[in-house]
C-alpha cells in the first residue's frame, strides 16, 4: 500500500467518523445525564431530512443546517417529555423517536418532493463545501508532510472540524465546569442533587437540550454535508454505532474521538475491501461490518475491561413528597 | 416509584389504552390533515382494505401472524422485567433454521417439514436471544443494548449466509433455493376460495396455539409466577428462592423462539424460500403490539390485529390515495408506541381524578392508600 491509498482510507476515515462523533457526543450529555438515548438515528435522521428540505428550498446550507438543529431539538424534547416529565420508559421513548423519525421523513419527503422519499438533489451553497486551510496548496510539495496536511487535515467540510473541536470543548464542559458537575452528579446520583436545591428535570433537560443540537449537527452532515440531499433512512445504522462508540468509550469524551476515529476506519476499510483479498484470505465484508457490534457487546460482558455507565442511567427521577 | 392512585381494573387495561391509541390516531390524521388528504376518507380505505374483501382479510390476518409472534415475545421477556428489543434479529436469524430444514425434509409432507422446521427455527431463534440473556444475567450488560447490537449482528450475518452459503450457483438474486410443494406449509385459501390470492396459511393456526401457550405458561405455572415475580420485584424474587439468573436466560430463549416463528410463516408459508430482510420490521411492530396489548394474549390478539389491518391497508392507501405512502403506517405505529408505551402516563393522572370524582366513596381509601405507598 502507497501513501496515497492510505491517506485515501485515512481522509474516508475523518469523513466517516465525523457524524459518529457528533452523535456519540451528543448522547454523552444525554446519558451522562441518566437518560440513556437509543433515539440518536432518529434524531439525527429527521435532522438530515429537515436539513436536506430547506437547503433544497432556500439553496443555503446554513439555514438547512439551522433547520436540521431546529428540528432534532424538537424531536429530542418530544422524547424528554415522555422520559423526564412523564417518567415515561427512556428506551421505550427511544425507539418510537427512532421509528418516528424514519417513517415521518420518508413519508414527508415523498409527500412533498415525490422522489421516492429524496429530496432534490442540492449543489452551490445548498451543500457546504470542503475548506482548504491556509496553505495547503502551497505546502503540498512536500514529500509526506505535504500530502498530510493538504489531503488528510485540509479539504474537509466545516462540520468535520467542529465535530473534533466539540471534543475538546465536552471534555471542558463535562470535567472542568459548574454545569458538567451537576450534570454529571444527576447522571449518578439525583437524589443527592436534588437534596442539593438542584432542579434533576432542568439539569436533565438542560443535558438533552445540548444532545439534540449535537444531533442536528451530525443529522445536517449527512445531507447538506457528506451527501448532496437526503435519501431515505440515509443514517442507516450510524445512531447506533456511535451508541455502540460511546458504550465503548466508556462514557469519556476523548476514548469517543478514538473510538469514532476507529469505527469509522472499519467502515471506511470496509468499503475499500468490498471483494479485496488480505494476505490470500477472503475477509467477509460482513464480518466487518459487524465489528463493532460485536465489540460493543464483548466489552459490554467484560471480556475485555467494563463498561459501567452512569449509575442512575435509565431510571426517571422522582422527587419524594 | 411514585405513589399510584388505583384505577379500576377495565380503565387500566382498556380504557387507558384506548385513549393513547385515540391519541396517536388524532396525531396521525393531524399528520394526513397536513399534507393536504382527508384523514376519514383515509381511515375508510383503510378499514376497507383490511377488512372488505377475501383477499384483503387474508393479507391482514397474514401479516397479523407475524405480530402475534413478535408480539408475545416481547410480551413473555417484559413479564420478566426484560426489554427485548432484538425480535427483528431473532426472527432474521431463526429463517436459517427453518431453511435448513424445510429444504432437507421438502420431498416428505408438509406434516413433518413444518414441525421440524419449527423446531429449528425455535432453536436458532431462542439461541439469538439467549445470549444477550445469558449476558445480562451472568456478566451485567444490558439486554436491550446487547439485544440491538444482535439485530445488526444478525443482519451482517444473513447477508453473508444468503450470498455465500445458501445462494445456489445458479441464481443470481440473493436467495436460498426453492422449497418444494410437499414441503410448503399449506395456504388458507386451498381451503376456502374466500381468501383470494392472500398469502395466509396455516401458521395463523400456529400462531393462535402460542398465544394459549403463553397464557398458560405465564398464569398457569409454576414457571409463569417465578417469571411474573421476577418482573415485578427482582430482590423478592432471590430471596423466594427463585434463581434470577437462570429465570432470565430461559424467559430470553423462549422469547426468542416465539420471534424465530416468524420464519416459519415467512420462509414456509409465503416466500418458499430464504430472501433477504424477510422480517421486514415486525420485531419492532412486536413491541407495539406487546405494550398496546399490555402483555395479555388476547390484547396481543387484538392488537396484532388492528396493526396486520393498518399494513394491509395502507397498502391499499398507497394505490387509493397517491399522496400517502405505506410510512405513514410506521408513523402510526411510532405514535402507538410513544404514546401507550413512553407517554402512558399522559393521561393517568387526570383520569385518576375523574374517577375519583365519579366514585366519593373511594377517596377515602385512595388517599390512605396513596398516603401509605409513599411512606413506604
Amino acid at each position: 500500500m502507497d501513501l496515497a491509498t492510505i491517506l485515501s482510507i485515512l481522509d474516508a476515515t475523518i469523513r466517516l467518523s465525523t457524524p459518529l462523533l457528533l452523535a456519540a457526543l451528543a448522547g454523552l450529555y444525554s446519558e451522562r445525564a441518566g437518560i440513556f438515548d437509543i433515539g440518536l438515528e432518529g434524531k439525527m435522521l429527521a435532522a438530515a431530512f429537515a436539513a436536506g428540505a430547506v437547503a433544497a428550498i432556500t439553496g443555503s446550507a446554513w439555514l438547512g443546517l439551522l433547520a436540521g438543529m431546529v428540528v432534532s431539538l424538537g424531536t429530542t424534547l418530544i422524547q424528554g417529555l415522555a422520559s423526564i416529565t412523564l417518567k415515561g420508559n427512556q428506551l421505550i421513548a427511544g425507539v418510537a423517536i427512532n421509528m418516528l423519525a424514519a417513517g415521518m421523513t420518508t413519508f414527508l419527503g415523498q409527500t412533498w418532493f415525490g422522489q421516492g422519499g429524496r429530496t432534490p438533489a442540492l449543489s452551490g451553497d445548498g451543500r457546504f463545501s470542503p475548506v482548504t486551510l491556509p496553505f495547503a496548496e502551497q505546502l503540498a510539495g512536500i514529500p509526506i508532510l505535504g500530502p498530510i496536511y493538504a489531503e488528510l487535515i485540509s479539504g474537509h467540510y466545516i462540520i468535520v472540524y467542529v465535530a473534533f473541536a466539540m471534543v475538546a470543548v465536552t471534555a471542558f464542559v463535562v470535567y472542568r465546569t459548574r454545569f458538567g458537575l451537576r450534570m454529571r452528579a444527576v447522571g449518578e446520583n439525583p437524589k443527592a442533587v436534588d437534596t442539593a436545591g438542584i432542579s434533576v428535570v432542568a439539569m436533565r433537560y438542560k443535558a438533552i437540550i445540548i444532545t439534540g443540537l449535537l444531533t442536528g449537527i451530525a443529522g445536517a452532515y449527512f445531507s447538506i454535508a457528506q451527501g448532496s440531499g437526503f435519501g431515505s433512512n440515509m443514517t442507516a445504522g450510524k445512531g447506533y454505532i456511535a451508541l455502540a462508540a460511546l458504550i465503548f468509550a466508556k462514557w469519556k469524551p476523548v476514548p469517543v474521538m478514538f473510538t469514532c476515529l476507529l469505527f469509522g476506519f472499519l467502515d471506511a476499510l470496509q468499503i475499500r475491501l468490498q471483494s479485496a483479498q488480505i494476505m490470500g484470505i477472503e475477509v467477509p465484508v460482513q464480518a466487518i461490518q459487524a465489528l463493532p457490534y460485536v465489540l460493543t457487546v464483548i466489552l459490554l460482558a467484560g471480556f475485555i475491561g467494563k463498561a459501567v455507565g452512569p449509575k442512575a442511567g435509565g431510571v426517571p427521577y422522582t422527587k419524594e413528597r | 416509584m411514585s405513589a399510584r392512585r388505583p384505577l379500576p381494573r377495565w380503565a387500566d387495561v382498556a380504557l387507558l389504552p384506548a385513549l393513547n391509541l385515540l391519541l396517536a390516531f388524532l396525531v396521525s390524521g393531524t399528520v394526513v390533515l397536513m399534507v393536504g388528504e382527508n384523514p376519514l376518507h383515509a381511515i375508510q380505505v383503510i378499514i376497507y382494505g383490511a377488512f372488505g374483501y377475501g383477499d384483503g382479510f387474508g393479507y391482514t390476518l397474514y401479516y397479523a401472524t407475524n405480530f402475534i409472534f413478535t408480539g408475545l415475545a416481547v410480551a413473555v421477556a417484559a413479564h420478566a422485567g426484560l426489554f427485548n428489543i432484538g425480535g427483528d434479529g431473532q426472527a432474521y436469524v431463526a429463517g436459517l433454521g427453518a431453511i435448513v430444514v424445510a429444504l432437507a425434509l421438502d420431498q416428505t409432507h408438509w406434516l413433518i417439514a413444518m414441525p421440524a422446521a419449527m423446531l429449528a427455527a425455535a432453536a436458532v431463534g431462542g439461541f439469538w436471544a439467549f445470549i444477550p440473556g445469558y449476558l445480562q444475567a451472568k456478566r451485567g450488560s444490558h439486554v436491550v443494548i446487547t439485544t440491538i447490537m444482535f439485530n445488526f449482528i444478525a443482519a451482517a450475518l444473513m447477508v453473508y449466509m444468503v450470498n455465500r452459503v445458501l445462494k445456489p450457483v445458479t441464481t443470481m438474486a440473493p436467495e436460498s433455493e426453492t422449497i418444494d410443494v410437499a414441503g410448503r406449509v399449506p395456504q388458507l385459501r386451498q381451503f376456502f376460495s374466500f381468501f383470494g390470492y392472500s398469502p395466509v396459511n396455516l401458521s395463523i393456526v400456529i400462531a393462535v396455539l402460542a398465544l394459549i401457550f403463553v397464557y398458560v405458561l405465564i398464569w398457569r405455572t409454576k414457571f409463569g409466577y417465578a417469571v411474573r415475580v421476577l418482573g415485578a420485584n427482582p430482590t423478592a424474587s432471590r430471596y423466594a428462592g427463585i434463581s434470577n439468573s437462570r429465570m432470565i436466560m430461559v424467559t430470553m430463549t423462549i422469547s426468542g423462539a416465539l420471534a424465530g416463528m416468524v420464519a416459519i410463516n415467512e420462509v414456509m408459508g409465503v416466500q418458499n424460500r430464504l430472501v433477504l430482510d424477510f422480517v421486514a420490521g415486525a420485531g419492532f411492530v412486536g413491541i407495539a403490539v406487546a405494550l398496546m396489548g399490555r402483555n395479555h394474549p388476547i390484547g396481543i390478539l387484538l392488537a396484532a390485529l388492528l396493526f396486520g389491518a393498518l399494513y394491509q391497508g395502507g397498502q391499499e392507501l398507497q394505490f387509493v390515495i397517491p399522496g400517502i405512502t405505506r410510512e405513514m403506517i410506521v408513523v402510526i405505529q411510532a405514535l402507538v408506541i410513544l404514546f401507550t408505551g413512553a407517554m402512558e402516563g399522559l393521561f393517568r393522572p387526570s383520569l385518576e381524578r375523574a374517577f375519583m370524582l365519579y366514585r366519593p366513596e373511594h377517596k377515602a381509601e385512595a388517599i390512605s392508600r396513596e398516603t401509605a405507598d409513599s411512606e413506604s
